[in-house]
């Protein structure tokens, strides 16, 4: 049944209110009595030797409360910041993850690198003062591109790892991979290269930390989308303060796209600092310091070989991949450029043998970590280049070649040969959609009235697949992560039959205060302005995992109708009791419980009043109405679609003109129609400028980041996008009780693909991303 | 420190100031207005527009002395107490924000584009948002909010 309110309404969102008159609670609209400012000495070189320290002049300055670098907080036995996921390399050592301690200690080794905390009674004083940190500084030789720093003789970044090699990770059957190859009727062969990109959430990291001396408790205000795992982390493996010791909230959060999933240096330093000076302590990153010291993405150097038959079936894959971690390893920064990558290169095709290797480099750059698609938009990107390319080698049809090699509709459950077990989906149908969207069949008289213009156009598909709803714990446990992947939620009715859902997922933008409040609307027939969904305090919210790998509806979500079950079971009871049936004669449906085959009824706001007023109650029932659950996923979730972008190339100028784009994704069953189409904007967006425009760029000579700010660092603007043309269909995932799979990075994760071959196809010749005017001119003019 | 004085939101105003001190700042810290952002440190993103005697203006590119006397209206000033402003609704109506953290320069860039444009269509309502970047939306909802509004706040 689908209600106004329920699942499959596009409801308007609930938390729109506040932010549109200006009443949002970010970081840093919050201050706290008595609050002091931190600001950051970073590094200015891109690999130092750090002679000496001085902070004299700084501690002498006004308005300085204090000067805190590394060795205070190593004194203070604050542990590094850790890598939570372990990758076990071809010959069986584990990866290689150099300490890294929250402030340099003895060396800097890249620009930005957080150096010390200068605290002061205001902003300004704590700026004026940090100039006067002095430090001597003796450069060393630095390395910023993977493939420089893994080849012979490039600078040693860290003593403890020879060659600069993290680790040299494999999937799949190289031998079945190899010999697919040799025997094939054609083979493709590409290097390709899957730039580097920033993520920049419009709300730039921040954290605001308290130490309240009555309790011994800290409380961190910081741009969490995981604030449990933040806490878990600081508490375990940084030792900032015990778990229960430990508050940690992140209130609203201005986007994260997977940059705000991480345990940084600087929310760890505020998170200790606070105490140890016993002031509030808040530190905002200026948009200079997110480009600086932001988690990047991407940033892959991949050489891969397709064997196709005859007719154009995929015999085999062979992906050779250069991936850079940056100079330390983040949060995820193992997980990303292997088990979120290589387990999805086997594409939606049927695929008989793959063979991924990874070798993960660090280089003089600023961590790399997860971003919006993490690891699945540089396995899409492999996978629809290749069969693009393919496909114009051996004269077939791009869209005909995919059909050709579509896993079927009656196929699932799917094994692949990396790992992955597909639970559904349809993939003929979405291509067939998308192209009956475009108009397929009239582009080739499309291109030709381009033509007579002077313009080339060009057609580009993308389909993609992804796993979200990350992640089973059990399964992700086996492959190295350091945490389970689960996700709580506590359904709470009030006496007067209104209901706050606690949830373990963050919405930094996502709308589950809408989303969520649906479910519970729809299954227990509450008003949906009678349901406040509360996320993002760990002293509210029992536990969470939180929002990132589209896992919030899939895992959160179904973790509330875990609750929900749990309410409707003890409701069942009560209704029986008073309506003096027995339960199994009590039938449930949206809020009202009845006896089977009567009249006699109750409605969920009479049994929860009466669960919190028990004077008619059963006996072996326990009163409240207050029920939490935890749900492990199944499996993954796969999300798959189909995008085709057409544009239009104008050779004198080089610049490209996106003329459609065409969306048909399958997400499975979807609570709100509008939420989704939003996030798939989103991350086209995010795709598209990956692909046109974005480009973090470190200078090889100085080690300098070159894009660091909105000058030099080409954001997605509203006049450089089209208008999308987005669609799902629905084929329901089997494995969560929401029949859910995931919308969030499905943009991200097709756009790129999409985007280069259309201009690719458009200018007959291969370029690398980002296709920028000048690399599209020059090509155009076969310079 | 010099004194500034202005009227924000129709209430009069005056504060002491360091002569250096951004109206983006003075907004926030002084008068405690955080509707107003700051995304960025180089007056490219927008998030901090405010109307300055009635014209879109980045507060982080002027000082507050600059606004001596000016009549200021931040996103808490826009709604006519709890009857919001067409653009305000139409935003939440047409799903033309996400995070909400660009959120609130846009509608102020917005209202200001359709008070001095008339007959606004996609490419010019894309156009004038150039100088406010949104990381969240793909732009698609926020062009359909101000045409929506546009068409009621014309009338």
């Amino acid at each position: 049944m689908t209600t106004e309110t329920g699942i499959g309404a596009s409801v308007r969102r609930k938390e729109d209110k506040r932010f549109i008159i200006g009443k949002g609670r970010y970081l840093d609209d919050i201050t706290k009595p008595g609050q002091t400012y931190g600001y950051f000495v970073r590094s200015p070189h891109a690999h130092a030797k750090i002679n000496n320290f001085d902070a004299t002049e700084a501690l002498n300055a006004p308005g300085v409360v204090a000067v805190l670098t590394g060795p205070d907080l190593e004194a203070d036995g604050i542990g590094p910041i850790i890598c939570g996921w372990g990758i076990t390399s071809k010959d069986g050592t584990p990866h290689k993850a150099p300490a890294h301690p929250a402030l340099a200690i003895g060396h800097v080794r890249y620009v930005g690198h957080q150096v010390a905390l200068v605290v002061g009674e205001t902003l300004q004083e704590a700026k004026n003062a940090a100039e006067l940190v002095e430090i001597d500084y003796e450069e060393l030789p630095h390395v910023v591109e993977v493939g420089d720093a893994l080849a012979e003789g490039a600078p040693q970044i860290h003593a403890d790892v020879p060659g600069n090699l993290s680790f040299d990770w494999e999937l799949g059957d190289k031998a079945a991979a190899e010999q697919a190859i040799s025997n094939a009727h054609h083979v493709t062969r590409m290097d390709l290269r899957n730039n580097r990109v920033i993520p920049n959430a419009m709300e730039p990291r921040a954290a605001l930390s308290e130490y309240d001396m009555g309790t011994d408790e800290i409380t961190l205000y910081t741009t969490s989308q995981n604030p449990h795992v933040h806490r878990l982390v600081l508490s375990a493996f940084n030792g900032v303060a015990p778990e229960h010791k430990l508050r940690v909230i992140a209130p609203d959060v201005g986007g994260g796209f997977g940059s705000k999933i991480f345990i940084y240096s600087e929310e760890t330093v505020c998170a200790w600092a606070t105490k140890k000076l016993n002031r509030p302590i808040k530190w905002t990153a200026e948009r200079s310091e997110a480009f600086l010291s932001d988690a990047h993405g991407r940033d892959h150097e991949t050489h891969a070989e397709m064997a196709f038959d005859s007719y154009g079936k995929i015999l085999g894959l062979k992906v050779s991949t250069k991936a850079n971690v940056g100079c330390y390893l983040s949060t995820f920064a193992s997980a990303v450029p292997t088990y979120l990558y290589g387990t999805l290169l086997n594409g939606q095709y049927t695929m008989p043998a793959i063979y991924v290797e990874v070798q993960a480099g660090f280089t003089n750059t600023a961590p790399v970590d997860a971003y919006r698609g993490a690891g699945r938009p540089e396995a899409t990107y492999v996978v629809e280049r290749m069969i693009e390319i393919g496909a114009r080698e051996m004269g077939i049809d791009p869209g005909e070649i995919r059909k050709r090699n579509f896993i079927a509709p009656d196929a699932y459950p799917y094994e692949t040969p990396v790992i992955m077990t597909y639970d559904s989906g349809n993939y003929a149908l979405a291509m067939d959609k998308a192209q009956e969207a475009i108009e397929y069949q009239g582009f080739e008289a499309r291109k030709a009235e381009s033509a007579q213009r002077g313009k080339l156009r060009g057609i580009g598909y993308s389909s993609f697949i992804e796993a979200c709803g990350i992640a089973p714990s059990a399964a992700v446990g086996s492959l190295g992560a350091g945490v389970g992947l689960w996700e709580s939620a506590q359904v709470r009715f009030n006496p007067t039959g209104s209901v706050t859902v606690f949830t373990g997922s963050h919405s930094h933008g996502q709308g589950h205060e809408t989303t969520f409040a649906q479910i519970i609307s729809d299954q227990l027939g509450v008003p949906i302005d009678q349901v406040e969904i509360s996320h993002g305090d760990t002293g509210k919210v029992p536990f969470g995992m939180g929002t990132y790998g589209s896992r919030s509806l899939a895992v959160g979500g179904s973790a509330i109708v875990k609750a929900v079950d749990k309410i409707v079971e003890k409701s069942k009871k009560i209704a029986a009791h008073t309506l003096e049936a027995s339960v199994e004669d009590i039938e449930h449906a949206h809020g009202v419980f009845s006896v089977a085959g009567t009249d006699k009824k109750m409605t969920m706001a009479e049994i929860a009043f009466s669960a919190y007023v028990p004077h008619n109650y059963p006996a072996d029932v326990e009163p409240g109405m207050d029920e939490t659950a935890f749900y492990d996923p199944l499996n993954f979730t796969f999300p798959a679609g189909t995008h085709i972008a057409e544009v239009e190339i104008d050779p004198e100028t080089g610049t490209t003109e996106i003329l459609d784009w065409v969306a048909v994704d399958d997400f499975g069953n979807v609570i709100n129609p509008m939420i989704v189409e939003g996030q798939v904007h989103g991350g086209l967006a995010q795709g598209i400028g990956q692909a046109l425009l974005e480009n973090c760029v470190y200078d090889k000579e100085s080690g300098q980041l070159l894009t660091g700010s909105y000058m030099d660092y080409c954001m997605p603007r509203a006049d450089d996008l089209p208008t999308f043309r987005v669609q799902t269909i629905n084929t329901p995932c089997t494995t969560n009780p929401l029949g859910v799979k995931g919308c969030g990075e499905a943009g991200a994760i097709a756009a790129p693909a999409a985007l280069m071959n259309a201009i690719t196809n458009a200018l007959g010749k291969e370029i690398d991303m980002p296709a920028t005017p000048e690399k599209v001119w020059r090509a155009a003019q076969d310079l | 420190m010099p004194t500034v004085s202005m009227t924000v939101n129709g209430k009069q105003v005056s504060a002491d100031v360091e002569p250096n001190t951004l109206l983006v700042t003075f907004i926030r810290e002084n008068l405690r207005l955080t509707g107003t952002h700051v995304g960025c440190d180089t007056s490219q993103c927008g998030a901090c527009v405010v109307h300055v005697d009635g014209n879109s203006a980045k507060s982080c590119t002027m000082l507050a002395v600059q606004a001596e006397g000016a009549e200021i209206t931040t996103i808490e000033g826009l709604a006519k107490g709890s009857d919001l402003h067409p653009m305000q609704k139409s935003f939440q109506e047409n799903h033309g924000l996400q995070c909400g953290f660009c959120t609130t320069g846009m509608i102020m860039t917005a209202v200001d584009m359709v008070n001095k444009q008339d007959n606004l269509d996609d490419a010019s309502i894309r156009k004038g948002l150039e100088g406010n970047i949104c990381r969240c939306t793909g732009y698609q909802n926020i062009v359909k909010s101000v045409k929506a509004a546009a068409q009621e706040m014309e009338g």
